[in-house]
């Protein structure tokens, strides 16, 4: 990555008007394994892709529940993660204890919001290197949300991110009007299946790095892990990959569907999504 | 046991023209009994919330389910109860999210115990019983004292007819001063009839317990819940 | 802080606090606390009951309208309703300055929530545990709010009611009714209610008619004058106040005293 003069400090920046310690954190997110969310009216869904650090180490789980109507999951630093979840639960207790009543996933998402833009805005701070999938369910219905490190957050109706995420996003693309009225399980399948997308050929999705959730009307928020996973890959087993194209064979090199971010090396990172200045 | 009737707007008058006075705590009365057997436990309270002479509600549940094998019963200060469970509630739900398993029952016990001794000095003025499976899988009770005293059983009965009925279930369940008697085991079917009976022998005697009972039966497929009307006085 | 009280006490004119009730201390206001820890510790202008009953399709409540300074009906044009939203009124007994601060921090927060315009917006259950947790944390302070609130509404459609008082004692029931008219009126409305479980409107409004009548001729801090709060499908409305009918004409036929 090239470096600058005003990239030392979040609070400097640059000429262009742009932050780029704020940027690197967003880097940071596409250096996470992806994860795919998917709503309709009734449900949302989150898959993870998950890595094991070493043959050693077991995956590291990607997926966190909130509480019993919210969940997260993410790309990024676990670590950031973890501190941003302690204080989403901390939020949701608050509102149970408080109010009797869970917390509207709109609310949790701005105060979370709120809290993350100061340490891009501070010069004692960093910004948290993750990205977030939130989903949830309240009386308005599922909701899908994304986070960056730049403290943006998006309302989404089917989101990707992490490496390789472009892919995912692109099968979500194709389909978005489908996903409104689908079940449950033809969610999943749509979510595992723009997962599958990021990986290279040579990689399946298996029971040891694939975890689903979902949330729901009538439905807490559930995590799907290990064995519990194995009958929704079964569902999407054998189908053909990136909309159509006839499996390649083993030895062929890997497809040009690969996210350009991962190609080239920019100059400067441009972000897709998280610091448009308008 | 002394009574201070509840006056609208505080307990302003009291006759001898002191200084008012405002205490932090209320009894609102209420009773629980629970049995544990080899493979399940009883727990029951009644459902009614009283302040001085007032009933203020026949159809209060004072049964907290904790976990799906966990359920506890409270009487005493009803804000201090509400208060309290709302507290273990959540530190349930911290447990859960931080070791991605169910809390045990014996580790709720112990939680309960240091969450009561926390508050030793301005205490939670609470009578708990806490109810369901040892390690082996056998039905247990815990009974407490306001401030974190625990005491493991396999019966109790405690709130404002403990004392009354306490004894009858050291007798008919502990077959405590009995002689040439045999331990047998209290069956599910007996030890519901012996709580519903206790229920009303209390409810004739003791003005803070009446108009129902709520009983939960926990077993390993889950709570059975049941209500049972009584004195509507 | 006895001594300074009392010396205070013998300077004022008695015939100022000659119909408060004389249990009460001057008010203590922060000048003249001596310990800036101390509390008030018992109400001053205070409202007494609040009567309240669910009936088929809605929720309805009564506060009379007076302020009374002890045994003095010192404000006879007092509101003790608060219209939260749509959806939630809630009616307070007790000491009238405690409402008031409490109504400010409501009204607040109501309007906080209002700004976010995400579509949600306070529910009765919701407030009813906030107002519990509100007046539990302040008597845990020492330091009460002293009142007791009755909170109505509707609940997704469903009709709420419930209670709470200055410990933070909290309750959900058919029928409330706070302070003195917990002994008087609250037996005649579980007995109109027991006769007549599913009430409509018309019946409500009758059976609190009673209930109000009823505490005007037994509590000497009741008046005639009330409000009452309807909430029902088509919103929640505060009318009022209106006037307890009452005949004491009975009052001749009473010998033997």
């Amino acid at each position: 990555m090239v470096r600058n003069q005003y990239d030392n400090d979040v609070t400097v920046w640059s000429p262009q008007g742009r932050l780029h310690q704020v940027e690197y954190a967003m880097e940071a997110v596409k250096q996470g394994s992806a994860t795919v969310g998917v709503k309709s009216k009734t449900h949302a869904v989150v898959v993870a892709l998950k890595r094991a650090a070493s043959d050693l180490a077991a995956h590291q789980k990607k997926i966190i529940p909130i509480d019993d109507h919210i969940g997260i999951s993410i790309a990024g630093l676990t670590a950031d993660a973890r501190i941003m979840s302690r204080y989403m639960r901390n939020e949701c207790l608050n509102n149970r204890y408080s109010h009797d009543a869970p917390l509207p996933v709109n609310r949790l998402i701005s105060d979370l919001g709120n809290k993350m833009q100061v340490c891009t805005q501070r010069y004692d701070r960093r910004p948290y290197g993750v990205g977030l999938l939130v989903i949830g369910y309240d009386e308005q219905g599922a909701h899908l949300y994304q986070t960056c490190p730049s403290a943006n957050y998006f309302d989404c109706k089917a989101m990707a991110i992490g490496a390789r995420s472009q892919s995912a996003r692109t099968y979500l693309e194709k389909h978005l009007d489908t996903f409104k009225d689908c079940s449950l399980q033809d969610l999943i399948k749509h979510g595992l299946r723009a997962l599958r997308d990021t990986l290279p050929n040579d990689v399946e999705l298996t029971i040891k790095n694939c975890s689903i959730a979902a949330v729901g009307k009538d439905m807490n928020f559930t995590i799907y892990e290990d064995e519990e996973v194995e009958p929704f890959l079964k569902a999407i087993e054998g189908e053909e990959r990136r909309g159509g194209a006839p499996p390649p064979p083993d030895d062929a090199p890997p497809l040009p569907a690969a996210p350009p971010e991962e190609k080239k090396e920019p100059t400067e990172p441009v972000p897709d999504v998280a610091m448009e200045t308008q | 046991m002394s009574l201070k009737i509840h006056h609208p707007v505080g307990d302003v008058a009291s006759g001898d023209g002191k200084q008012a006075y405002f205490s932090p705590y209320m009894d609102n009365g209420g009773s629980t009994v629970a049995i544990a057997g080899e493979d399940y436990v009883i727990i029951a309270t009644d459902t009614r919330l009283s302040a001085g002479f007032q009933i203020l509600s026949r159809e209060q549940p004072k049964l907290f389910r904790l976990t799906k094998s966990t359920v506890l019963g409270c009487s005493g200060c009803w804000c201090d109860i509400l208060t309290l469970t709302r507290l273990i509630e959540a530190r349930i739900k911290m447990y859960n999210h931080e070791h991605r398993k169910q809390m045990s029952t014996g580790a709720i016990a112990q939680l309960l115990t240091t969450m009561l001794y926390q508050r030793r000095f301005f205490p939670y003025y609470v009578s708990n019983v806490l109810v369901g499976f040892d390690e082996e899988g056998k039905g247990i009770t815990y009974s407490y004292d306001p401030v974190g005293h625990c005491s493991k059983s396999t019966f109790v009965a405690s709130g404002s007819s403990g004392a009354l009925l306490q004894p009858l279930l050291d007798n008919q369940v502990g077959l405590k001063n009995l002689e040439g008697v045999q331990p047998v085991p209290v069956s599910k079917e007996k030890a519901l009839t012996l709580i519903k009976d206790t229920f009303v022998s209390a409810a004739e005697r003791d003005i803070y317990t009446g108009d129902g009972i709520l009983v939960n039966i926990i077993s390993k497929d889950g709570i059975v819940e049941q209500t049972i009307p009584l004195r509507h006085d | 802080m006895e001594a300074p009280m009392e010396l205070l006490r013998q300077s004022i004119n008695p015939s100022f606090t000659m119909n408060a009730p004389d249990i009460m201390p001057l008010p203590s206001f922060p000048a003249f606390a001596t310990d800036f820890k101390s509390r008030t510790m018992n109400p001053i202008t205070t409202g007494t009951s609040v009567v309240a009953l669910k009936f088929d399709g809605g929720v309805m409540m009564a506060a009379d309208t007076l302020g009374s300074y002890g045994s003095l009906a010192r404000f006879p044009n007092i509101e003790r309703l608060l219209r939260v939203n749509d959806s939630t009124i809630i009616g307070a007994s007790g000491d009238y300055a405690d409402y008031q601060y409490l109504r400010d921090i409501i009204e607040q927060k109501v309007i906080d929530e209002a700004c976010q315009d995400d579509g949600f917006g306070i529910k009765p259950k919701n407030l009813h545990c906030w107002l519990t947790r509100v007046m539990y944390n302040r008597r845990s302070k020492f330091n009460p709010l002293w009142n007791i609130y009755v909170v109505a509404g509707l609940q997704d459609g469903v009709p709420y009611l419930g209670y709470v008082d200055k410990i933070g004692t909290s309750f959900e029931a058919p029928q409330v009714v706070s302070g003195l008219g917990g002994y008087l009126a609250l037996p005649l409305l579980r007995d109109a209610v027991e006769k007549k479980p599913k009430m409509n409107q018309q019946e409500a409004r009758a059976a609190i008619g009673d209930a109000m009548r009823l505490l005007f001729y037994r509590d000497c801090q009741a008046f005639h004058k009330y409000h009452l709060g309807v909430i029902t499908k088509d919103g929640a409305k505060i009318e009022g106040p209106f006037e307890v009918d009452v005949n004491w004409d009975l009052g001749y036929h009473i010998h033997g005293y």
